[in-house]
């Protein structure tokens, strides 16, 4: 005879069970009891670039890409690449961006998803860059919430160690 | 006056014309009945299948008449397969309903869930297809802890581009509105202060003290309303100092993640009038969306509700990352369906998406209640707080057009896929007069509300959804 799982009022204390042992059971106001137990789940993707790969390529060599509409009286500028125009829908061909914007907005993030939550807190930044008719986001390094301000010139810091992730760029405040 | 920005050297013209045609209206449709759940952080003795057999015997019960064998079909909506790691919950949904072999589908539109399930159990009945529809919505988010939650709603984002980067959408929230306080209150109410931090220092403390205003409001309406999670009293010092999340985003002023269900039952007008003597019409629908990265979003112009003049917005660069276009877009559409040429005047009151206080003032200017640049004003003035309640500070124009009477997202909580339905469970209430049935407490009844509008929001406004409900009986 195996003994039942401990018996909880509050979801909170199911939850602490859950990681001491894999079972509980939850009884509510009206003594309905439930059974919980932990069932975890991993995964790994194989997540393709596709059209967006040479940005991230590029970034492993230190450039920064945005994307261009190839007609002529479109001429849309992206900071962040796609492969075809939004505006017009024509192609779109590879152009470098300049290393150098501004913050467009900014926000420091004290939470996070759970992937994201040991690296709190962080900031995020759009950047705008002259000439460029979108934004880019990014993470604003080597600088506080109290730093930050709408405008503040920004540079970007390329990852010396690429990963093949948006995070192999980040900006700091221009020096 | 700060500088202009200069990126925007190359921007897509003015926006196009509205279409001219008539609207297709198709049949009348009318909600006849409505339940929900309450809202909870977790409902461990419930899973999502009873959750919404709650909420659909709760809305058979209050029409008798109405038997499950005139039940033609049924929209059942949830947002994340993550969330229950259950593939095909609608199907078993609509098995444990007993539904089973009418038609049914599965609706999936982000935040918008809700509200886009409701429009799909509209156009099933406005089409012809069905002559009574169930429109039934849930989430589950308790099933995993809450940060690992958010991470599933980031996944919401641009897995290239956005997610890598933090995954959190409060996070991209919070982008939005400081952008927003940047374009209207730095550069309107702070435009003389020449020292540009200090002015946007000034300015962001300016906005989130009337975002918290927002939060009191809602949190203190839901104290009358049996089914929201987070009924509580605040201060706009309580909302400040509540912990920051993603700044200038404290946590009062964030929906949380909920378990619940709610159910919408539509009619043609000759079924409405066998199954109650008090049916709501749906007099208008829209939808909108913009792009999936923030980033994206154009600098042009703005769409004009037919009480706006471009004059207006000369010098606004639209909708950038401050406002959501894909809400005007919505309004738009759901306003002329409607034939509604002046929202705030000619609806009585709004239930709209605030997952965040902040995004709360946006749609007001995004569905025309107010001008975009005047939502902080509207929140100062009154406008869409409750006459009758004592917020703890003054709201000269309360009752003027009241948001969120029910405490919205903020108080009620956000299972994704029933929130939009529970916006229409409880406009259905209002303008049936029936809250003091429902909710034990009339505190929250309008007087003899006639015309309503819900709003369902996803995905850093990706997609939105405008539906407008009117009184169907003299």
């Amino acid at each position: 005879m195996t003994a039942r799982p401990p018996v909880f009022t509050k979801f909170k204390d199911v939850q602490a069970e859950l990681e001491r042992s894999g079972s509980a059971i939850f009884r509510d106001a009206d003594g309905v009891e439930s059974l919980v137990i932990r069932n975890p789940y991993a995964i790994t993707y194989i997540h393709s670039y596709a059209e967006d790969s040479p940005f991230f390529l590029g970034l492993a060599e230190g450039r920064l890409r945005g994307s261009k509409c190839r007609k002529p009286k479109c001429g849309f500028v992206y900071a962040t690449p796609r492969g075809h125009c939004m505006v017009c829908g024509a192609p779109t061909e590879w152009i470098d961006l300049p290393l150098k914007g501004r913050v467009h907005s900014w926000t420091t993030c004290h939470f996070g998803s759970e992937a994201f939550l040991k690296e709190t807190p962080y900031n995020l930044a759009m950047v705008e860059f002259d000439g460029v008719g979108s934004l880019l986001l990014t993470r604003l390094k080597d600088c506080g919430e109290s730093d930050l301000y709408v405008g503040m010139p920004v540079e970007a810091r390329f990852e010396p160690n690429p990963k093949y992730s948006i995070t192999d760029v980040w900006f700091v405040p221009a020096r | 006056m700060p500088q202009r920005r200069t990126t925007a050297s190359r921007r897509p013209k003015a926006p196009h014309p509205p279409r001219l045609t008539p609207v297709s209206k198709g049949r009348r449709v009318y909600v006849v009945s409505g339940g929900v759940t309450k809202f909870a952080k977790a409902h461990p003795a419930m899973d999502f299948r009873l959750m919404v057999k709650r909420a659909y015997d709760y809305a058979l019960k209050g029409v008798p008449n109405l038997t499950a064998d005139r039940i033609d079909g049924s929209r059942i909506s949830y947002f994340s397969d993550h969330f229950t790691r259950q593939l095909k919950a609608a199907s078993m949904v609509q098995d444990y309903l007993g539904l089973n072999p009418k038609g049914s589908v599965r609706i999936e539109w982000g935040g918008a869930t809700g509200g886009e399930c409701f429009q799909a159990g509209y156009e099933a009945v406005a089409s012809g297809r069905m002559d009574v529809c169930v429109a039934a919505g849930f989430e589950t988010m308790s099933r995993v802890a809450t940060w690992k939650g958010n991470e599933f709603i980031a996944l919401a984002s641009d897995t290239n581009f956005d997610f890598p980067l933090g995954g959190f959408y409060t996070g991209y929230y919070a982008l939005m509105v400081v952008r927003h306080i940047y374009e209207y209150i730095r550069r309107k109410k702070f435009a003389s202060v020449t020292d540009e931090r200090e002015a946007q220092r000034l300015a962001m403390a300016e906005g989130s003290r009337i975002m918290s205003k927002v939060s009191v409001k809602n949190h203190l309406n839901a104290l009358h309303n049996p089914y929201a999670q987070y009924p509580k009293r605040l201060t706009i010092d309580d909302v400040l100092k509540s912990e920051m999340i993603s700044y200038p985003l404290t946590r009062e002023q964030i929906c949380t993640m909920s378990d619940g269900a709610a159910c919408v039952i539509l009619a043609t007008e000759e079924r409405a009038k066998e199954f109650t003597d008090r049916p709501v019409r749906v007099t208008g629908v829209g939808t909108g969306t913009d792009t999936m990265r923030l980033a994206d979003r154009p600098f042009g112009r703005v769409p004009l509700l037919p009480h706006e003049r471009a004059k207006d917005y000369e010098d606004l660069e639209y909708p950038g990352i401050h406002s959501f276009r894909a809400g005007r877009a919505a309004g738009i559409e759901a306003y002329r369906m409607a034939g509604i040429t002046h929202p705030n005047r000619e609806l009585d009151f709004i239930e709209l998406h605030d997952a965040y206080a902040s995004s709360e003032i946006q749609t007001y200017e995004d569905l025309g209640l107010c001008k975009y640049g005047e939502g902080y004003d509207f929140v100062e003035q009154g406008d869409p707080f409750l006459k009758g309640i004592d917020y703890g500070f003054p709201a000269p124009r309360a009752g003027a057009i009241p948001v969120n009477p029910s405490g919205g997202l903020i108080a009620c909580g956000h299972p994704v896929g029933a929130t939009g339905l529970m916006q229409a469970v409880f406009a259905f209430w209002q303008l049936q007069e029936s809250i003091e049935k429902h909710f034990r407490d009339a505190a929250l009844q309008l007087k003899k509300p006639q015309r309503g509008a819900i709003h369902s929001h996803a995905g850093t406004g990706s997609s939105v959804t405008v539906s407008i409900l009117e009184r169907g009986f003299p």
